[in-house]
């Protein structure tokens, strides 16, 4: 197709354009610009001659052009306003644009706008009246009505008015309407109005029953004729009787613009009274409701899209009458089954149709009969998708609301849906679980099995407000204290329990431990040795938590009363690094040798009920939605705080659809890291769908969308002009503070990622730290993702990368890119990381997190997860010559060993996924002994390549392993070595 | 009685898969600095998204219906009543308006003629409201105005542009 040779083009237009493409630096492009307003500006003044209207129309482009990059304009407006009074159409039209994208509230301009618009209105030119019709949309402003509602009505109403004038006035009216509806006076055109709805112009109808619409809304009764106007209108299109469609037929679907906006009219009002017209309305319906069940006309999404628009409109106009559509199949016929649907637009529609449904006092059987559907889809179908997940616990709560429903089973089904491998909680998932379990508890056992359930399942997403709750639920009520340590006690024999777990088993048995301590199964003996074979394996808080179970046992149990004291007295906790953990010991050790029985029992007595409050996960889940979303909550408030756990149930539909603001919550758990754009790009043509169910696959472009992406788009140079958001930063800026050292878990965080590429950094209460990393030869690219855990905006967030004192730049090079400075409440920003190994080193970069949360200002410096190891490349290679180089590699110096204990189970699988993981190849049939590892591979870096060799030698029943590694680099070998020991 | 609020589309988008913007039209009066704020967060969260994922998402008070066409997303911000499928397929008609008009369409086309971009778009739709939506009538207004053309250096469009890389 040749090019635009269409419309008028502006050269210099063009070539500044390109210019400004051409920039190879954001300095570069601001220098252009810098120079062209310059340029423009005396122009403008230029006394010499006066500027044609050819060069005006051109500066004020330019000037937009300037404006829609993101730069602010403070001059031309006036130039623009002079283009409106040009009789040039041309001319006119760049005049009104540059207008309606920078308006500007200047009223002495205002008013020289209007006075333009006034003679284009009057000018009697379609075209002119147009312009000036778009101009007033536009720019919509009080001023513009005062001047103009009182014309607009008349230009609509018209006898002589061009379609496309009337079609501009109606929505132009609309839009004053909106914003002023006093300035819009009533009057005999009304009337006129509602027959527009006969006209002969489909554009004109579509475009008038807007208008019609935001009418009838505000004066239902003076514009009741229009119902069955809207109706014949609407039977004429679904029943395809109009001769009029076919240039509105859109993908073999009639109007379904306009089809849409007829039945949003009828929304307006109740069900038509006239028997005819409610009978040629009904016959609409059922029409549109069967359609939905015949086979497609197309394979297109379009034609479905538009089908199922009309259908969804339908529905809603179904439950606005508020009973089961004519037919009686049941307003749930449609929604349920496009839960089975493929496509995700759909299923999140029919979801959130099924919330309105589910809350609508009369449809409460058409959705019993789509719950299992429901359940189904919850299941199986939408987990990947953060918006349709969203949706899905927002039905569950509608559904658990709903009188027919059962709340245990969508309950337990969430229960059973969270177990399921691609089925993950996030916090608000949780949450809300935990509230449902609490809401419809039948009796606290149960309420008791759910939440530990909850925990078991999903204790990384449970937060302290979801554990304290069920331990006030417990220390309230005694009828519920002997089953839940029991429960607890079992929860606890599993092998790997969550720590959340032991949090809750730890206090349940401190405090309730006797009740179960007849059965010899779980004597008080065997109850403190469970607990203590947890206790290494927990966080600081966690193991203090314990601490004080151990001393509450010492008075429930005074025969564990040696074992304990033996515990506490260990080195290991009277000497405890932790301060906390290192005062309880010694404190408690004393407690126990010094007081008296009575006195010990006194102090560690039973913890009285808590003070019935608020619950603390409702008051979470308030924090998180705001304030202004607490009233979508209130009704569990006050089920939690009249104690009354069993609550009554009361349905509230104005909330149960309501969309809840955790969205962004949802998104930044449940959405994979989003990995950098993939997709293929550049100037192809823009109507190949990407986003369509079929392959992405786009001919003519690089042979994977990685490359495409590079070769095609990204400049030569990296730093180069994708510059308007992402300005690469020079890396090794320390600046002039000092960004201190590193957390004390730095280093074990670090040990986390020698093995491995993804996975969360680094988490506290109020951020979370992802990271995704990939590394090739001696490049490496990390993306960091950086999670607002709470609900108050981040502000000065600056994430930077620093090398410390041994790390010189020319060792490591980090390129960063900058982030924005503010990260919203909930929400997710990322970082990417350019690296390159230049040589071997030692210690990572450093990370360094600043950022103020609340006012208060937050640091945290974590260590880099980049470690030489990275920049391993396996060798294959057969035993001959591993042993050979082993030999060539024998001075004392090249040889690093380590013998140690086996921190972790000494399983040969594991073993071997780790070395793999570190980057080594493992080399099969070289080691006489089978049970040993053996490896090899070279560590790339820019300045040299660094041969290794390594030996891993596990002896079971020792639980050690003697480590080897030999490289042709002394510091590397201990390195190596040293890193890959701790992973054992 | 029947207190439904009218809904209202509150801004239309077109930016790059680059995070450049392309286009803006913004349907209520919103605030140069909002304005700013408003089009960096929504460009985060929808550049996030992968290709599977649902066209719609609930972003502050708002719903998006976004839709990526090659190197280019075109992302619409509607009210809660709104109809999001109808608000999809409005993306695509006006995707197939600058294909006819342009023949093949591509991001360059719109860098480049950005004022025709807004000239189709302001004839397909006015204050968020779709004003006709027959290609015919939308491009017939628009071709009229070329034919209004004047004299003035008339240059072909520089098409040799076309496939150096997208700033």
């Amino acid at each position: 197709m040749p090019a635009v040779s269409k419309g008028d083009g502006m050269r210099g237009l063009a070539v500044f354009i390109s210019d400004i493409r051409n920039c190879k630096s954001k300095e570069a492009e601001i220098k252009r610009i810098n120079k062209e307003l310059a340029n423009i500006r005396s122009k403008f003044k230029g006394r010499d001659k006066a500027l044609d209207g050819y060069s005006k129309k051109k500066y004020v482009c330019k000037l937009l052009f300037i404006f829609l990059l993101g730069h602010d304009i403070d001059f031309g407006h006036m130039e623009a306003v002079n283009l409106l009074s040009s009789n040039k159409y041309t001319e006119k039209q760049i005049g009104y644009l540059f207008i309606s994208v920078l308006v500007n509230s200047n009223s002495e301009l205002i008013r020289l706008i209007n006075n333009a618009i006034k003679n284009d209105l009057a000018s009697r030119n379609p075209t002119f009246m147009c312009l000036a019709l778009h101009c007033i949309a536009n720019v919509g402003s009080r001023e513009m009505g005062e001047a103009f509602a009182a014309d607009i009505p008349r230009i609509l109403v018209a006898g002589d008015s061009m379609d496309s004038v009337k079609q501009s006035a109606a929505l132009c009216l609309l839009r004053l309407y909106k914003a002023s509806p006093d300035l819009v006076p009533m009057g005999e055109w009304t009337a006129r109005v509602v027959h527009l709805l006969n006209d002969q112009h489909m554009g004109v109808v579509t475009a008038a029953v807007s208008l019609i619409t935001c009418l009838c809304k505000k004066n239902p009764d003076d514009f009741k004729t229009c119902i069955s106007l809207a109706v014949s209108r609407l039977s004429r299109i679904v029943s395809s009787a109009s001769t009029d469609l076919q240039d509105y037929t859109y993908y073999f679907v009639p109007a379904p613009w306009l089809s849409v906006k007829l039945l949003r009219l009828l929304q307006c009002y109740p069900p038509p009274e006239d028997a005819a017209v409610k009978g040629r309305l009904v016959e609409c319906l059922e029409t549109v409701l069967n359609k939905a069940q015949e086979p497609p006309k197309s394979k297109k999404v379009q034609h479905s899209n538009a089908k199922n628009a009309i259908l969804f409109e339908t529905i809603s106009l179904i439950i606005h009458y508020d009973r089961c559509p004519p037919g009686g199949g049941g307003g749930g016929g449609g929604p349920g089954s496009f839960l089975q649907h493929r496509e995700t637009n759909l299923r999140y529609l029919a979801l959130e149709s099924m919330c309105t449904l589910a809350s609508s006092e009369f449809s409460h059987e058409a959705v019993k009969t789509h719950i299992d559907t429901v359940i189904n889809a919850l299941k199986t179908r939408l987990p990947k998708d953060p918006s349709c997940q969203l949706k899905c616990t927002g039905l569950s709560r509608a559904l658990s609301r709903s009188p027919v429903a059962q709340p245990f089973r969508v309950v337990r089904n969430l229960l059973t849906f969270g177990r399921t491998p691609e089925g993950r909680y996030s916090d608000p998932d949780v949450l809300k679980v935990a509230i449902l379990a609490e809401k419809y508890a039948v009796d606290y056992s149960w309420y008791v099995d759910t939440i530990l359930n909850l925990i078991r399942i999903a204790g990384d997403y449970v937060s302290e407000e979801v554990w304290y709750r069920v331990l006030q639920i417990v220390t309230n009520r005694d009828d519920v204290q002997g089953y839940a340590a029991k429960t607890v006690f079992e929860a606890l024999q599993a092998p790997a329990c969550h720590e959340n777990m032991v949090k809750v088993g730890g206090y349940i048995l401190g405090e309730f431990g006797n009740l179960i301590a007849g059965d010899p199964r779980s004597s008080p003996p065997v109850q403190f040795s469970l607990l203590h074979s947890k206790f290494h394996l927990c966080s600081v808080a966690t193991r203090a938590l314990l601490l004080s179970t151990y001393i509450k046992f010492i008075n429930l149990f005074p025969e564990t009363k040696a074992t304990i004291q033996g515990v506490l007295r260990a080195g290991s906790q009277l000497r405890n690094a932790d301060v906390e953990l290192q005062q309880r010991a010694v404190e408690y050790l004393t407690l126990s040798s010094v007081a008296s029985t009575d006195v010990l029992a006194t102090v560690l007595e039973e913890m009285p009920p808590f003070p019935e409050r608020e619950s603390s996960i409702l008051a979470k889940l308030k924090r998180k939605k705001g304030p202004g979303a607490a009233s979508a909550l209130d009704d569990g408030r006050r089920d939690a705080s009249s104690n009354d756990i069993n609550g009554g149930v009361e349905p509230t539909p104005s909330t149960v659809s309501t969309p809840s603001p955790s969205a962004d919550l949802l998104g930044l758990r449940a959405a994979p890291p989003p990995a950098a754009p993939q997709a293929p790009a550049g100037a192809g043509n823009l109507l190949v769908d990407v986003s369509s169910d079929g392959p992405v696959a786009q001919p003519g472009l690089g042979p994977t969308p990685e490359e495409a992406f590079l070769s095609e788009l990204e400049p030569p140079a990296p730093e180069s002009p994708m510059a308007l958001l992402a300005d690469p930063a020079p890396a090794a800026d320390p600046g002039p503070e000092d960004f201190g050292s590193p957390i004390p878990e730095a280093d074990e965080l670090l040990n986390k990622f020698v093995c491995k590429n993804n996975g969360v950094l680094f988490e506290n209460q109020l951020l979370q730290i992802g990271v995704k990393s990939e590394f090739r030869q001696n490049l490496g690219r990390m993306y960091l993702f950086y999670g607002n855990k709470t609900s108050v905006q981040f502000q000065s967030f600056t994430p930077t990368v620093v090398h410390p004192g041994d790390l010189q730049t020319a060792q490591l090079a980090v390129q960063t890119k900058r982030v924005a400075a503010q990260v919203d409440g909930g929400a997710q920003v990322q970082q990417v990381l350019n690296i390159e190994c230049l040589r071997d080193f030692l210690a990572p970069p450093l990370l360094s997190v600043r950022f103020r949360y609340g006012g208060a200002p937050q640091s945290l410096t974590l260590k880099l997860p980049v470690t030489i190891n990275k920049f391993f490349q396996p060798t294959e290679m057969a035993a001959q010559d591993f042993f050979q180089r082993w030999k060539q590699l024998s001075l004392p110096q090249q040889e690093a060993q380590k013998i140690f204990k086996a921190t972790h189970p000494m399983d040969a699988e594991v073993t071997k996924a780790k070395l793999l993981g570190f980057g080594s190849a493992l080399l099969d049939n070289v080691d006489p002994n089978p049970e040993n590892f053996v490896g090899a591979g070279i560590i790339q870096t820019k300045a040299l390549q660094v041969g290794c060799l390594l030996r891993l030698e596990p002896n079971a029943q020792a639980q050690m392993y003697r480590l080897t590694l030999r490289t042709s680099k002394e510091p590397v070998s201990r390195h190596l070595c040293e890193l890959l020991a701790q992973q054992f | 009685p029947y207190p439904l609020p009218f809904p209202q589309m509150r801004f239309m988008l077109l930016f790059s898969r680059q995070g450049k913007l392309r286009l803006q039209k913004w349907y209520l009066a919103t605030s140069d600095k909002e304005r700013k704020k408003m089009v960096r967060e929504l460009m985060q969260v929808v550049l996030a998204r992968k290709p599977k994922m649902c066209s719609f998402l609930e972003w502050r008070d708002l719903k998006v219906v976004y839709k990526r066409y090659a190197s280019l997303y075109f992302c619409c911000a509607i009210e809660g009543q709104d109809n999001e499928l109808i608000t999809l397929e409005l993306i695509h008609r006006y995707v197939e308006l600058l294909d006819k008009y342009f023949g093949s369409v591509c991001e360059l086309d719109i860098i480049f003629n950005f004022e025709k971009a807004y000239f189709i778009l302001d004839e397909f739709l006015m204050g968020g409201d779709v004003q006709d939506t027959s290609k015919k009538s939308v491009l017939k207004a628009i071709e009229q105005a070329d034919l209004l053309q004047e004299e003035g250096p008339r240059v072909s469009h520089p098409r040799q542009i076309s496939f150096v890389p997208c700033f």
